[in-house]
Order: C-alpha cells, then structure tokens, then sequence
C-alpha cells in the first residue's frame, strides 16, 4: 500500500483538480444546490413575486394536508407511476430477451425499437394526439372500419390514464431495452453453457441464469423509471391538459399551476418538497427490496 | 416454430414502435383535403409540399428553428468543456473530499428540475437570465450523468502516461490538453450526442424561462399550436417532421457511440 502511494504521489495534487472542477461546481452549486436550499427555505414562506415574503413556519404544510387538489394530484400521480414502472420494466425486458442476440440485422432491429426515445415528449405527444383523435384520428377510423364504435381514447376519464400510460411505454421502452440489452450481453456465456449441460429448458435459464445475473440492471432501470415517471409533464401538456377533469392531473402539474398561475409560490414549494419526499421514499423501497431478495438468496 | 413466432413478434414490434413516425411523416405530405376527409388512406393520394412550404414562410419557424439550434449546439460545447474537466479531475487527481464531491453531484439526479423549479425561477428572475437563450444553456450545463461518464472512462485510461508526461516537465493543462482529451474521444463523442438530443428535446427549461415568441425554440413553438380541444393540424405537421430530422441526422451519423455509451452507461451504474 505505502509502495503504491509512493508511486503515485504526482497524482496527490490540489490546485490543479480544483482549478478543472471549478465551472462545472460554481454552476452545479449556482443551480441546483442554492435552489435546492431556497426551495425548502420558500416552503416556509407565504411567497408571491411581486408582492411581500412573509414567514408562516409550517402553515404550507398544514394546509396542504387538508387540500384535497394536493390529494387527487398525488393519487393520480401515484396510480399513473405504479403502473407505468413495472409495465414498462416488464416490456423493456421483454423486448431486449428478443433482441439480445448477435445474429445478423439484429442492430437494425434494435435501432428501430429504440427509435421512438428519441423524440422529444411534445413530438410523442403530438404524433399520438394525431392517431387517437376523436373523429380525425386513423384509430378510430380503424375500428369504425370494422364496425366498431368510435373511442374517446383521450377525453374520457376511463381511457386517458390508460392511453397516457400506454404512450409512455411505447415512447421510453427502448431507452430501458438498451441498458437491458447491455446487461443480457454481459452474462458470461459460460453459465449458458453449465446450464445446457445440466439440461435447463429455457424457462429456467431465465429464471436461474439471466434474471438473476441482470438484477444490478433491473434495479437501475425501475429506479430511474420511477423518477421519470414522476417527472411526467410535457406529455400531459399536448395530449389531454390534465383532463378530462383532473383525471390526469399529476403533481407536477398542480405545482407549476399554483406557482405560476395562481402566484403561490411558497405554497408551490411545499408541494414539491412534498414530490420529493415521495420520491425518496419510493426509491428508499426499492433499494431495500433488492438488498433484502439477495440476502435471501 | 419457435423461431417464427419469434421472428413475428420482432416484426409486430418493428411495427407498433415505427407506424407513429411513418404516419405522421405520410400525413404531412398530404393536402388539407386530404387530412380530415374520410376514407384515410396511408400513403398520400396526391402528395403535396404545401404544408412545408406554409412552415417556412412563416418567419417564426425559421426563428424557433435557429434559436433550438443555437441552445443545442452552445450547451453542447459547454457541457462537454466543463464536464470532461470535471471527469478527469475526479478520475486521476488524489485529494481530500474528493469521493464525497463525486457523490454529492450523483446523488442530485435525485433532485429533478421539476421539484426546484420555482426556486429556480426566482433564481434566473434575480440574476436576470429570464427570457434570455442564455437562461436555458447555463443552469442546466453541469450534468451529473456527464460528469459520470467522462470520469468511468478516464479511469480506463493509464496513469502512466500521465505520469511520464510529468517526468517530461510537462504542465497539467498542457497534459489534459495534448493527452487527455485525444484518448477521450470516444466518451467526448457519447456526451455530446446525448447533450445536444436532450437540449434539442427539451420543453421545460425553455417553458419556464422564455416568454416571447421570438424566443421560442421548437419543442415550446410546437407545444404552443396544441389546445386542450383543438389543435392546428394543418402547419403542426410538417413542423413536427422538420424538427425530427435533425435527431435523425446525428443518431444515423454517431449510431456507434451512442449504443456504446448507454450500455456503458446501463452496465456499470
């Protein structure tokens, strides 16, 4: 150890690596740490832009206990990311086990599924509203074609979650189907091949050699799509504006609505500090069911 | 058998996740007529530019499209500058606090714009970065996923070549420059696609912090033609088609690295 020290000494500096580090942490510390204070600082506050800042303690908080927009939000925003994540972790495999292989074209293949990741969340929004308008859209036209009746797929309360997720899978599998592709591409083959001479049929490769082996992945993956999901905004924007109703109204929503809209800006920061509370919680979940599922093992 | 089920699920697949794009690239050629009058046909009857054409006389287009690009491009270079430094000073320097600086930035993806976004608000309001291109291209520019990159990658590289730089009196900047920066390439390349696609797509800064018209990049340009019950189809279209190209151009130009860099990226989170 003291050898190796000794051998790297020209690499204990501190002038130099500051002096690299220093415009990325004088913006990261401008934009993210000083905002990240303020906003529990304005959580505190009764804080409009124009008008007085006045000190109220907790009364944000308590009022937003007793709001019942706070509520709706939150349960739709809920209901929404229980299910996009484990639907869309479900796909993501699923998709990246069909691809995973070398065969030929394969990458063609892969590059069209991950296609739609690309687009910017208005351009998914907008693609989609174009498909399932009411009277204009092709889907629509589709079913009436076959004799169906025509489906409010975004302007009604059953439909538009159902469509807004369903979106959401299709926009955002590929980004995740890379990463599981990576993960599937980095097993060993050698398991693969124990396990055919032990004779396993393919369901038990799965469930003994590649699910166990793509653990690390997987929990990225539904950590990461689970602060996506609660990130969700611009495709609530262009394809249903929280309606019909509040249906599809998520916090995110109700946050930039009460800050800029109705100028309640310490309020607003209560409800974020309050998105964020929730999010650590969930990701805290995850974390500890994944340490917990490999101790048992 | 097998294989043919298989073979028709990735097909089906193919389908489902390229039938969106094609549509509305066919129906973007198509003429009014054409756009709301039953039967639909999938390719255009009468294939027309006029929607095209209709996009760019408008001058706005044309501005909305200049400023994406000028956000894209500068945040591109700024990120890739100031993360890149940040990667190598994080990867091949030894001194206190440095692991703690690391996690810190790693543990703010945890922090999303969406949650500080009043603050950040008052923040660009007080410094006066409000309604300017310049508040979209600055705050965002330290990404923790960029700094994570560069720094995995640096590590691969060997200390001794730094090392007999130095014995060569060389100077830290001058290594960085001359040594560094030629090896990184490869990482160089994977962030700056992944920046530029990011600025090109995105919707919220641009949403919080601009208020003209004229300052519109695209993404809040197209978001801006869609109400709540109408939307107007007519020069959405072809608008929403001529903003993809460019995403399509780097993807097909940089397809290697980027693949490279996500399941890097996937792989050793």
């Amino acid at each position: 150890m003291a050898k190796k020290r000794k051998a790297s000494s020209s690499f204990h500096q501190v002038k130099a690596p500051l002096l690299f580090l220093a415009p990325n942490m004088l913006i990261f510390f401008i934009f993210i740490i000083i905002p990240a204070v303020s906003g529990l600082r304005m959580s505190l506050y009764d804080w409009s832009i124009l008008g007085e800042h006045n000190f109220i303690g907790f009364s944000n908080y308590t009022t937003l206990v007793g709001d019942s927009m706070f509520w709706k939000s939150l349960v739709n925003t809920l209901r929404y990311v229980l299910l996009v994540v484990p639907l869309l972790t479900a796909s993501a495999l699923g998709v990246a086990l069909l691809v995973s292989g070398q065969e030929k074209g394969i990458g063609i293949l892969r590059g069209f599924y991950y296609l739609p990741t690309m687009l910017s969340f208005i351009i998914v929004g907008i693609s989609w509203r174009w498909i399932l308008g009411d009277e204009i859209g092709i889907m629509n036209f589709l079913i009436r074609m076959m004799g169906g009746e025509h489906v409010k797929w975004l302007t009604s309360p059953a439909m538009a979650t159902a469509s807004l997720i369903f979106i959401t899978i299709w926009a955002q599998t590929g980004f995740y189907m890379v990463m599981f592709v990576g993960g599937l591409q980095a097993i060993p083959t050698a398991l693969f091949d124990a396990a055919s001479i032990d004779g396993a049929n393919k369901w038990q490769v799965f469930t003994k050699v590649k699910f166990p082996m793509i653990r690390p992945t997987m929990l990225v993956v539904v950590v990461l799509a689970t602060i996506n999901a609660f990130k969700a905004f611009e495709l609530i924007f262009v394809l249903t504006k929280g309606g019909p109703g509040t249906t599809t109204k998520f916090l995110v929503q109700s946050i930039y609505q009460v800050a800029f809209e109705e100028d309640r800006m310490g309020y607003a920061s209560s409800m974020a500090i309050a998105l964020m509370f929730v999010i650590g919680v969930l990701t805290m979940i995850q974390f500890r069911v994944n340490k917990k599922d490999y101790s048992n093992e | 058998m097998n294989k043919t089920i298989r073979t028709i699920c990735k097909l089906l697949l193919a389908v489902i996740f390229f039938f969106p794009i094609l549509w509305i690239v066919f129906s973007s050629f198509k003429p009014q007529s054409e756009l709301f009058t039953f039967p639909l046909t999938f390719f255009p009857a009468s294939p027309t530019l006029e929607n095209y054409q209709a996009a760019f006389k408008s001058g706005d287009f044309l501005q909305y499209f200049f400023n994406s690009t000028f956000v894209a491009v500068v945040s591109t270079f700024i990120t890739i500058f100031i993360n890149v430094m940040a990667g190598y000073a994080l990867s091949k320097y030894i001194f206190k606090g440095r692991d703690l600086i690391f996690f810190v930035m790693i543990a703010t993806l945890m922090i999303p714009l969406q949650v500080i976004l009043v603050p950040i608000f008052i923040l660009e309001k007080n410094l006066g970065l409000l309604n300017s291109l310049w508040g979209i291209i600055i705050p965002p520019a330290a990404t923790p996923t960029g700094i994570f990159l560069a720094r995995q990658y640096m590590m691969t590289i060997p200390n001794s070549l730094i090392e007999a730089a130095r014995i060569d009196s060389a100077g830290e900047w001058y290594i960085f420059q001359r040594i560094i920066i030629p090896l990184a390439k490869p990482i160089i390349a994977t962030i700056a696609i992944f920046s530029f696609m990011w600025r090109w797509n995105d919707f919220l800064w641009p949403f919080i912090v601009i208020s003209t018209q004229k300052k519109y990049t695209l993404q809040l340009a197209l978001a801006n033609f869609v109400g709540q019950y109408d939307v107007d189809w007519s020069n959405l279209l072809s608008m929403t088609v001529i903003s993809i190209i460019p995403l399509i151009v780097v993807f097909l130009l940089f397809q290697r690295y980027f693949i490279k860099g996500m399941t890097s990226g996937g792989v050793k989170f």
